[in-house]
Order: C-alpha cells, then structure tokens, then sequence
C-alpha cells in the first residue's frame, strides 16, 4: 500500500473515531434519557399510558397549564411584535432598554423570577399588597400568579424570534406603502406582517412550549396545591415522587412531544442557514 | 388656519415626532415592561431596603447558603470545563463532517433546551438511579468480576450525588457550547488549514496552531454561557440532586426552600448574589463575543 493511501485511511479512521465519539456522547446524554421518557410511559402498554394520563389530577393539571399558555402566549406574542419594532425600527433609550430587558429573563435562575412575582404580589409582604388585597383577587397560589411567572420567563421569545426578520425586512416597500396612503395598521397587516409570518408562527410555537414546560418559577409560585394550582410539570414531579411512575412518564411524555415538534420544525422548517 | 410647514407636507408622510416623545407602541412596551419587569425588580430593591444591610449580609453568609452558592459555582465551572473539549467534539463533527444521521444528532443538541427540565430529571432519576438501565451496568461494571473491578474502587452513585448535579450541569449547558462554536467552524478558513499541512504539520500541529487559536473566543463564550446556564439550573437539578443541604442543595434549589419557609429575606439576599454573578459572567462572555466578531471583521 502506497504511503498517500495509508494515510488516508488513518484520515479516514480517526474522522469515524470522532463522528462516534460525539454520536454516543449525545446518545447517552440527550437520546437515552429522550427514549426513556416513552419507555417509561407505555411500560404498560397504552392502557397504562391512558390511565395514567386520565386521573383527575393529571387531567386537572393538563387543563391548567392549557389555561396558563392560552393567557400567557398572547400577551406575549402581542408584546414581542411591539418589542421588536420598537427595537428595529427607533434609535431610542427605550429601545436600548427593551433589548436589555429581552435579554434578561435568559440570564435569570427560574426559582429567582419565581421569588421577585412573590416579592411584587404577595398580599402580606409585596410590592402591591395593598392594591391586591383591596381588589380581592388571589395572586399567588392561584392561577394568576401561574400566568405572571409564566408571562416574564417567557417574554423574550416571539420578541427574539421576530427581530432578526424585521432587520431583513426591506425598508423600501414598508415606506411605499406609507407613501401610497396607507395606515400604520394597513403598512403592518398587509406589508410587513406577511414577510415575517414564518419567525411569528415559529415564535408562538416556542412561546407556548416553553411556557406549557415552565417548572422552577411556578414552582414557587403555585404552592402545589393538587387538583387547584398544579400545573403538568409540578404533576410530573409530585406523581414521580408518589411512585406513580407511569403518571408522571405519560405527562412527561406530552411536555417532551412539545419540545420535540419545537425542534423538529426548527431543523425540517426554518434551518436558519446552518448546514 | 393650518402651519406653512404641515400644508407643504406631501400625502402620507407623517412629520417626525420627537424622539423624548413616546408613541403609543412605546407605551405599551413599556407598561408590559413595567408590570412584568419593573415591579418585580423594584419589588426585590425595596425588600433589600427593608432589612437591614447587616440582616442581609447575614442571609447571605449563612453556612448553608454559601454551602449551597459555591456547590453551584464549583458543578457549573466542572461542567462547562467539560463540556467544552466535549462541545468542541460535537460542534467540529456536526460542523465538518457530512455522515447519515448529522441531521438528527443535530437536532438532538437542541433537545436540553426543548425539554422540560422536570421530565429530563425524573428521565435521569430512573436511567442512572441504582435500579435504572445505566445505573445497573455502572454498577456490574465495578463489581467483582466486572471490566472496572480492577480499580478497586466503589461504583460512582450517579444520582443522589454531586455526580448526578454535574451530570444535569453537563446536560443543561450542552447546547450552549455547541451552538456557539459550530458556526465558528462552519467558517473556519480551510485555506490555512491546508498551507499547514503543505508546509508539514501534523494533525495535531494543525489543530493546536491554526484551528484552536480561530475558535477561542468561540470557546470562551461557550464556556461562560454554560457556567451561567448551569449555576441557574433548577428543573433537572432539583430531581436528581438529593437537595441534601451542604452535601447536593444548590443555590436556585435554597431560593426556592427558602421561600416556601417564608424566610424573604434568605431567599432574596442568596437570589441577589445569584442574580449579579450571572449578570457579570455574562456581560464578560458578550464583551468576548463582540471582541471577535470585530476581530473576524
């Protein structure tokens, strides 16, 4: 064998080496625990996945975190649009501010999010207990304060997803339309909303995944109160440590469904330009 | 009568509004703001303001709440040293290589961030835990007759521990490295690569001369990225550390023990701490990135 073939086999085998490598590295890390989460849920074939996902409890739960994303994912989605314009389009302080507060829930623990909701709407010891004890409504331990935690750890999302499409979007037709007679609103539904409605769609889908997957700040804020504030994700923990195994897999195997069609439609829909 | 200058304004063009002067966009945006941001924070200041700096100081050295804020420091720098040279891996193979199933190991470096961290935990709980698949071979393995029983050692517990936090720190910080370094190598200029081995370099003179130095502050980034991300995990940490105090308790897990025993003023104080680590090792990794996207420039 010629030197030059030699050593493209060695090329050739050390590159499988590494394409193995990262291959079980991500196996045993992210796939395993991902096959495991519908092994564990139809361990009992799909009569226990039914059974398990058709206790009152866990239907309870399903129904909550429905109600929360339902609240949450629009305010969001309304926020986001206005946010990035805001952001792309005006070269002022408050710009500057909405893309630092864009960037902050990121960067924040979610027990510690759920801790400053407690802080601004405790009826005791918050910011705003005066007025949330004289309005009579019920914050915390509730499901507004479900929505609340839910709304700020996932305010950056449609904001995020929408920006880089407004940067991209052609100025020109924008200020055509202008030109030609028409409304802000006119300008925004029939010039720029449709160039952008890919990063909107797929903005609303992480929104309400992540919110349906919100743990660590509803956690705090919820007081699990089962059947009243438990949420599917405080379901999965509260039926994992109860020995419902079954429960919390089937639950568990709803919220992971979620994350997967997030993915999915990120890698076969958009693929953002990586190759 | 109308102004000279707006009679002379041609159809449909607005006159500029003053910058000082918000429109109604701009107030929504900052009334969302304000009910979802500015009051929790202000809420969070005035609590501050209400105790009294040596109560807060207290709050904040206590035994277990320093026990639990440097666990946290120390599993979020071993995960993320791990997760580099293990990041760069996946990244220089996701990024150069074309293989059947690229695709879908691409898809699945997203997954820690799709998934909920209470379903990756209660998945890791029954996978590492003693009587799971992998804690069960772990276990065979460092048994008497098993490939590791030379070693003489007791097999790791993988969950329980502070192997099973570093385990979640690994997960959790996995896409961060990743996705920070493979557009980095996605770019890498092939040309030097080739002058390298032209001229006589080894793969590895190569690797550590041309590529490592171009991917560095991709590295860097990855690396504060994933320390903060882990510092602040609480979902997968929660399940499969124990939450044994001063052994497996970590710093979001004693915010959140310290609120349901209605002890604000611990809660806030390790919540602050927390909060401004996270803040300065992230204004450190942006201050990188920015710093080679001009040098790259």
């Amino acid at each position: 064998m010629s030197r030059d073939r030699l050593r493209r086999l060695g090329r050739t085998l050390g590159r499988t080496a590494l394409i193995l490598a990262a291959a079980s590295y991500l196996a045993l890390l992210v796939g395993l625990p991902l096959v495991n989460v519908y092994g564990q849920a139809f361990a009992r074939g799909v009569a226990g996945f039914v059974e398990g996902l058709s206790a009152p409890e866990a239907r309870h739960a399903a129904k909550l975190t429905l109600l929360v994303v339902a609240i949450a994912v629009p305010a969001n989605t309304v926020f986001g649009l206005a946010a990035a314009w805001v952001v792309a389009r005006r070269r002022t302080a408050l710009a500057r501010l909405v893309r630092v507060a864009l960037d902050l829930p990121l960067a924040v623990s979610s027990t510690v999010i759920g801790l400053l909701v407690v802080l601004a709407w405790s009826p005791t010891i918050g910011l705003l207990a005066a007025p949330v004890r004289a309005a009579h409504v019920k914050v915390l331990f509730a499901w507004p304060g479900l929505v609340l935690a839910t709304v700020v750890v996932t305010l950056p999302y449609v904001a995020r997803e929408v920006l880089p499409a407004l940067y991209q979007l052609e100025r020109a037709e924008e200020e055509a339309a202008t030109v030609l007679g028409a409304n802000r609103w006119q300008t925004f539904w029939r010039v720029v909303f449709p160039a952008i409605r890919s990063s909107v769609v797929y903005g609303v889908i992480l929104c309400a995944a992540r919110a349906a997957g919100e743990f660590g700040a509803v956690s705090v804020v919820s007081g699990k109160l089962i059947g009243e504030t438990n949420t599917l994700t405080l379901h999965v923990e509260r039926a994992y440590a109860e020995y419902e195994t079954i429960s919390a897999f089937a639950a568990a195997s709803l919220l992971t469904s979620v994350g997967i069609l997030t993915v999915a439609l990120d890698a076969l829909w958009r693929r953002r330009g990586r190759t | 009568m109308r102004a000279p200058a707006e009679a002379a304004r041609p159809l449909g063009v607005r006159p500029a509004r003053p910058a000082w002067r918000p429109s109604r966009l701009e107030l929504f945006v900052l009334a969302y703001l304000a009910l979802t941001g500015a009051v929790p924070l202000a809420a969070a200041l005035v609590q501050l303001a209400r105790t009294s700096p040596a109560d807060t100081w207290r709050a904040i050295t206590a035994p277990a709440a320093v026990a639990a804020m440097s666990l946290s420091v120390k599993v979020a720098l071993l995960a993320a040293a791990l997760n580099v040279p293990l990041g760069l891996l996946v990244a220089w193979v996701l990024g150069r290589y074309r293989f059947p199933g690229r695709r879908l190991l691409d898809a699945l470096v997203d997954l820690p961030l799709a998934i909920p961290g209470v379903v990756a935990g209660i998945s890791f709980m029954s996978l590492f835990g003693p009587a799971g698949k992998v804690g069960r071979a772990v276990g065979a393995a460092f048994a008497p007759g098993g490939l590791l029983a030379w070693t003489g050692l007791d097999a790791p517990r993988l969950v329980g521990t502070r192997v099973g936090l570093v385990l979640a720190g690994l997960y959790v910080t996995l896409p961060f490295v990743v996705r920070t370094v493979q557009p980095v190598v996605i770019a890498l200029d092939r040309e030097a690569e080739e002058a390298a081995h032209v001229l006589g370099a080894s793969a590895l003179q190569r690797f550590v001369r041309v590529i490592l130095p171009e991917l560095a502050p991709a590295v860097a980034a990855g690396f504060g990225l994933a320390f903060a991300r882990s510092m602040n995990e609480y979902g997968v940490a929660v399940l499969v550390s124990g939450n044994v105090a001063y052994e497996t308790l970590v710093a979001p897990v004693y915010v959140y023990q310290r609120v349901e025993g209605f002890d604000f003023a611990g809660a806030t104080g390790v919540a602050a701490t927390l909060l401004a680590l996270s803040l300065a090792v992230l204004g450190a990794t942006h201050a990188v990135q920015r710093r080679s996207a001009r040098h790259v420039a």
